[in-house]
C-alpha cells in the first residue's frame, strides 16, 4: 500500500513503476500470493473486468512495449502500413515477457486487435485466447442478451481453466469495487478540470493507468490517497490554454508525448487515453434483486461512453464531444491519433466537423508509441495554444 | 472489399450477359427518383441482396463504384479529394474514393448521376472501416441507417448464439426498417423463391471453382474469378439473371474444361500452364491488367483465391435456404470469408493449397486493409510450414495508384518465380 497521506510523490513513484512493469513482476507477485489465481490480460479498450474479478482472476490491461521495448521479432509479423501496439505486444509474448498470464482476451475494437487474436491462436495454440464481440445492438432483448451469452460462454472458459464459478454475489461485490474506482476516477477528472495546475494531466495519466493490473479495490485506494495528497499539496497557478486531448486511445502515446504538450503550454483538463476505465459513463446499478451480470451488460448498452469502436446508433457524431468541451470550459481540442488507427482516424473528420460547427478549434497530430522526436509537435501545440489565447483576447 | 463489374476484356457469352445486367441495374438507379423506387446503399460482405429484391428496393454497393473508379483510373483524384476534406492518409482508400467520388458528384460507372440513398444498410461483416464508413456517408446525406452487427467467428463456428443475434436483428430492426422504406410488408414466399434461385447459382458458382483441380484449370480463380463473382456479390443474388448467367459461366467453363483449354485472360485463351497458384488478398484495381499480365506473362494460372469468397464463401458446403430464409440470411453473412479468424482463413487456405495441387501461394497485402493483411506474415510462414509449399508476399493497394510499385512487385514476383523454377528443377529454393 501506498505511504502516508499527503505525499503526491510517493503515489506516482508507484504508479510510474506500475506503468514501466513491462516484466509483469506485480502480476507474478500477485499470483505468488494468490495460488491458483489466473491472470488474464486484455487488449485495449474495454473488458468487464468485474466479472473476471469476480472469479478470482487478476484483470490485467496491455498497452503494448511503449517506447521501451526494441523491436526485433515483432516486425517481422506485420506489413509495412500499421499501428504499433500489435508489433510490440507480439514482441512481448515472444520474448516471454507475458509469460505470468494465463490467458489474453481480444476484444472487437477494430480489425488489427481482432486478427491479433488469431494471430495468437496460432502462434500459441496451448494458451487460452479469447475474442470478445462487444455487441452494436443496443437493444437489451437483442444486443444485450447476446453480449450476456457472450460473457457467460467466456466465464465458462476461465472456469475450466480453473477459475472460480461466476457466482452473483461475489459479482455483485466486484461491480461495487469497480463503482469505487470509477468514482475515484471521477473525482480526479474533476479536480483535473477545476484546478489542472493542481493536477497535470501526466500525473493523472500516470495514477490511472497504473490500475491496469491492479484489482479495482487497489487501484481506488492509490486514486483516493493520491487525490487526498494532491488537494493538500502547493502549487502554482499557470494560466495555460485548456484542451481536451482526442485520440481513441488504444496505443498509448509515449509519456513524453504528454509531458510535450503541457510544456507547449496546454492544460489536458480531460482525455481518453485509459478510455477502457471511462468506457462506461458513470455508476454501474445493480438494481436490488436484478441479475449483476445482466446490469453489467445493460451498463455497456445504456451508459456506453461515445468511442470510435461503438456504433453511434441514433446518436449524432461529435455532440459527445461538443459537450464535453462545454461542460469543461475547455478552449479547444487536440487530436493524437496512432498512425493507421483506423478506429481514430476514420472518426476523426466526424468530430472535427462537429467542432467546426460549434466553432471550437482544434489541431491534430500523428504518433506511434515509440515516437521519438517530439519537436514539431511541441511547436504545434505552442502555435496552437497561442492561437487560441489570441482568439480568446479577441472575442 | 468485392468485385468488378464486368468491364472484362474477355467475351464470353456470360460476360456479355454480365454487362448487360449490369448496365440494365444502372438504368435502373437512373430512373429510380423518376419512377419512386427506393434505394438502399449497402455492403459486399453480408449483402442481403434477396431481402431487398423481395421488397423492390434497388441496392448500390459503394466499395464497386470504389473499385470501378479505380479501373477508370478516377480513384486517384477522388482520394485526393476526399484527403483534402481532411480524411487521413492512412485509412482505407475505398473510403476515401467513395467519398471523394459524393464530393464530385456522385457520377457512377455508366457517367449518370448515382440516386442518393434513402437507407443505409450497414451489414457489419468482417470490417472494422465499415462502421465507420457509413457513418461518414449519414453525416453527409442525412437518410437513416439500419445496422446489421454480425458476430465475428473467431473460432471458425457458427453458435446458436451467433446466429439468433442475427436473426433477432434482423426480424426486429432490417427487415421493418426495409418495410417502412419499401412501404409493403415482406413476403416471405417471394424471399424464399429468391434464395432457391440464389442456392443453385451457388451450386454453379462451386462447380466453377472447383473446375480448377483440372489440368490445365479452365479459369483463372483471382483475377478471372473476380468477374465470375460480380453477380453474386452485388445487386443480382437471387435474381433469375444471376441464376443463368452461372449455368452460362458453368457450361463455357466445363466445355474449355471437356477441349483442354486454360482460361481466358485480357490477352486470349492462356496457354500452357506452368504455375498453379493460389492468391490470399484482394488485387490492385488501379492497374489491374498489368498487375494480371505478371502472372500471365509467366504461364502462372491462379487455381483459387480467397478474394472471391469475401461476398460469399460457397466452397465450404454453405447454400441459401428457401426452407430456413432469414437463418440460412444469418449463416451467410456470418461466413463471408473476411468475417472468418485467422486460424480458419489459414486451414481454407492450405486446403485450397492442397485440393487445387498448387505451387505455390502469394499473398497480396494491401495497404488499405487491415481486415485482410494484418496477420498475413504469420499465415505466411503458417503455410510453408504446413505445406512446404513456398509462398510470396507482396504489397500494394485497391485503389490508391500511389502504392502499385510496379517495378517492385514485378521484381518480387519474377524471384519468386525463378524460385519456383528452380525448386521443381530440383535445384536450391
Ligand atoms: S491503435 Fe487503433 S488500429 Fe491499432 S490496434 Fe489499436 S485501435 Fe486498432
Ligand atoms: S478495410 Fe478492407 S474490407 Fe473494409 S472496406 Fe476497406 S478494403 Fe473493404
Amino acid at each position: 500500500m501506498a505511504g502516508p497521506l499527503g505525499d503526491c510523490e510517493a503515489r506516482l513513484a508507484r504508479a510510474r513503476a506500475l506503468v514501466e512493469d513491462r516484466r509483469l513482476d506485480t502480476v507474478r507477485a500477485w499470483k505468488a500470493g494468490h495460488p491458483g489465481g489466473l491472470a488474464i490480460g486484455h487488449m485495449p479498450v474495454y473488458v468487464p473486468r468485474p466479472m473476471l474479478e469476480a472469479q478470482g482472476c487478476l484483470a490485467v490491461a496491455l498497452f503494448g512495449g511503449g517506447d521501451q521495448v526494441d523491436i526485433i521479432r515483432g516486425d517481422s509479423y506485420f506489413q509495412s502500413y500499421i499501428c504499433h501496439i500489435p508489433r510490440s505486444t507480439i514482441e512481448l509474448a515472444l520474448t516471454g515477457d507475458l509469460e505470468p498470464l494465463d490467458g489474453v482476451l481480444f476484444p472487437s475494437i477494430c480489425d488489427v486487435i481482432r486478427n491479433l487474436g488469431g494471430m495468437w491462436k496460432l502462434l500459441f495454440p496451448d494458451r487460452y485466447s479469447d475474442y470478445l464481440d462487444l455487441p452494436q445492438d443496443f437493444d437489451p432483448e437483442v444486443g444485450g442478451a447476446f453480449y450476456v451469452r457472450e460473457l457467460g460462454r467466456i466465464a465458462g472458459e476461465l472456469e475450466r481453466r480453473g477459475a472460480r464459478p461466476l457466482e452473483p454475489g461475489a459479482l455483485r461485490e466486484a461491480i461495487a469495487r469497480e463503482n469505487r474506482r470509477r468514482a475515484a476516477l471521477e473525482a480526479m477528472d474533476a479536480l483535473r478540470a477545476r484546478e489542472p495546475w493542481r493536477v497535470r494531466a501526466s500525473e493523472a495519466y500516470l495514477i490511472a493507468r497504473a490500475g491496469a493490473a491492479l484489482p479495482a479495490q487497489e487501484h481506488a485506494t492509490l486514486l483516493e490517497e493520491f487525490l487526498a495528497a494532491a488537494a493538500l499539496r502547493e502549487v502554482r497557478y499557470r494560466d495555460n490554454v485548456r484542451v481536451v486531448l482526442v485520440g481513441a486511445f488504444c496505443e498509448q502515446p509515449p509519456f513524453e508525448l504528454v509531458l510535450t504538450l503541457e510544456r507547449a503550454g496546454c492544460d489536458i483538463i480531460h482525455d481518453d487515453l485509459q478510455l477502457g476505465l471511462r468506457a462506461i459513463d458513470g455508476e454501474i446499478r445493480v438494481p436490488e434483486g436484478a441479475d449483476p451480470l445482466e446490469a453489467l451488460a445493460r451498463a455497456y448498452l445504456e451508459q456506453g461512453t461515445a468511442m470510435a469502436s461503438r456504433y453511434i446508433g441514433e446518436g449524432e457524431k461529435g455532440v459527445a464531444l461538443v459537450r464535453r468541451v462545454c461542460d469543461a470550459a475547455a478552449d479547444g481540442v487536440v487530436f493524437a491519433a496512432a498512425s493507421f488507427c483506423d478506429p481514430a482516424l476514420l472518426d476523426q473528420p466526424m468530430l472535427e466537423r462537429a467542432l467546426e460547427g460549434a466553432g471550437i478549434p482544434f489541431t491534430s497530430f500523428k504518433f506511434a508509441e515509440n515516437t521519438g522526436q517530439f519537436q514539431v509537435i511541441r511547436e504545434q501545440a505552442g502555435a496552437f495554444s497561442d492561437a487560441v489565447k489570441l482568439w480568446g483576447k479577441e472575442s | 472489399m468485392t468485385t468488378p463489374l464486368a468491364t472484362a476484356a474477355v467475351k464470353d457469352a456470360s460476360q456479355q450477359r454480365q454487362k448487360r445486367m449490369i448496365a440494365e441495374h444502372f438504368e435502373r438507379l437512373a430512373a429510380a427518383r423518376d419512377e419512386g423506387r427506393k434505394v438502399v446503399y449497402t455492403f459486399v460482405p453480408g449483402n442481403l441482396t434477396e431481402l431487398l429484391g423481395a421488397l423492390g428496393l434497388l441496392p448500390v454497393l459503394p466499395e464497386i463504384n470504389a473499385l470501378q473508379s479505380g479501373m477508370r483510373n478516377r480513384s486517384a483524384a477522388y482520394i485526393a479529394e476526399a484527403e483534402r476534406a481532411g480524411h487521413s492518409e492512412d485509412v482505407c482508400t475505398y473510403v476515401k474514393c467513395d467519398i471523394g467520388m459524393l464530393k464530385s458528384g456522385n457520377i457512377g460507372p455508366t457517367g449518370t448521376r448515382l440516386p442518393d440513398p434513402d437507407l443505409l444498410l450497414l451489414s457489419y461483416t468482417g470490417c472494422f472501416t465499415f462502421m465507420k464508413w457509413f457513418e461518414l456517408l449519414r453525416q453527409e446525406y442525412r437518410c437513416p441507417v439500419a445496422m446489421l452487427h454480425v458476430p465475428y467467428q473467431s473460432d471458425g463456428v457458427i453458435t446458436e448464439s451467433m446466429r439468433s443475434y442475427v436473426v433477432e436483428q434482423l426480424r426486429r430492426r432490417v427487415v421493418p426498417a426495409l418495410e417502412r422504406l419499401a412501404g409493403r410488408p415482406l413476403d416471405m414466399d417471394e424471399l424464399a423463391a429468391r434464395l432457391a434461385r440464389s442456392r443453385r447459382a451457388e451450386e454453379d458458382l462451386v462447380a466453377v471453382w472447383e473446375s480448377a483441380r483440372h489440368r490445365p484449370s479452365p479459369i483463372d480463380g483471382y483475377f478471372g474469378g473476380v468477374y465470375y463473382v460480380g453477380p453474386i456479390f452485388s445487386s443480382f443474388r437471387g435474381t433469375g439473371d444471376a441464376e443463368a448467367y452461372y449455368r452460362e459461366l458453368r457450361s463455357e467453363v466445363e466445355s474449355r474444361m471437356a477441349r483442354g483449354e486454360g482460361p481466358t485472360t485480357p490477352d486470349g485463351p492462356a496457354t500452357g500452364e506452368r504455375y498453379r497458384l493460389v492468391v490470399e488478398g484482394p488485387p490492385n484495381w488501379t492497374s489491374f491488367n498489368e498487375f494480371w499480365r505478371m502472372f500471365i506473362r509467366e504461364g502462372a494460372t491462379v487455381v483459387a483465391s480467397t478474394y472471391t469468397r469475401v461476398g460469399g464463401l460457397y466452397d465450404t458446403g454453405f447454400r441459401h435456404d428457401p426452407a430456413r430464409p432469414l437463418e440460412s440470411l444469418a449463416d451467410y453473412c456470418l461466413g463471408c470469408y473476411t468475417n472468418l479468424g485467422l486460424p480458419t482463413r489459414t486451414d481454407l487456405i492450405e486446403r485450397y493449397i492442397r485440393d487445387y495441387q498448387a505451387d505455390g501461394f502469394v499473398i497480396n497485402s494491401v495497404k488499405s486493409c487491415n481486415s485482410f493483411s494484418a496477420g498475413q506474415l504469420l499465415v505466411l510462414r503458417e503455410l510453408e510450414r504446413r505445406t512446404g509449399v513456398p509462398g510470396a508476399f507482396i504489397e500494394s493497394d485497391l485503389v490508391d495508384p500511389r502504392y502499385f510499385g510496379k517495378a517492385n512487385i514485378e521484381n518480387r514476383l519474377q524471384s519468386y518465380f525463378q524460385m519456383l523454377e528452380a525448386r521443381r528443377r530440383g535445384g536450391p529454393s
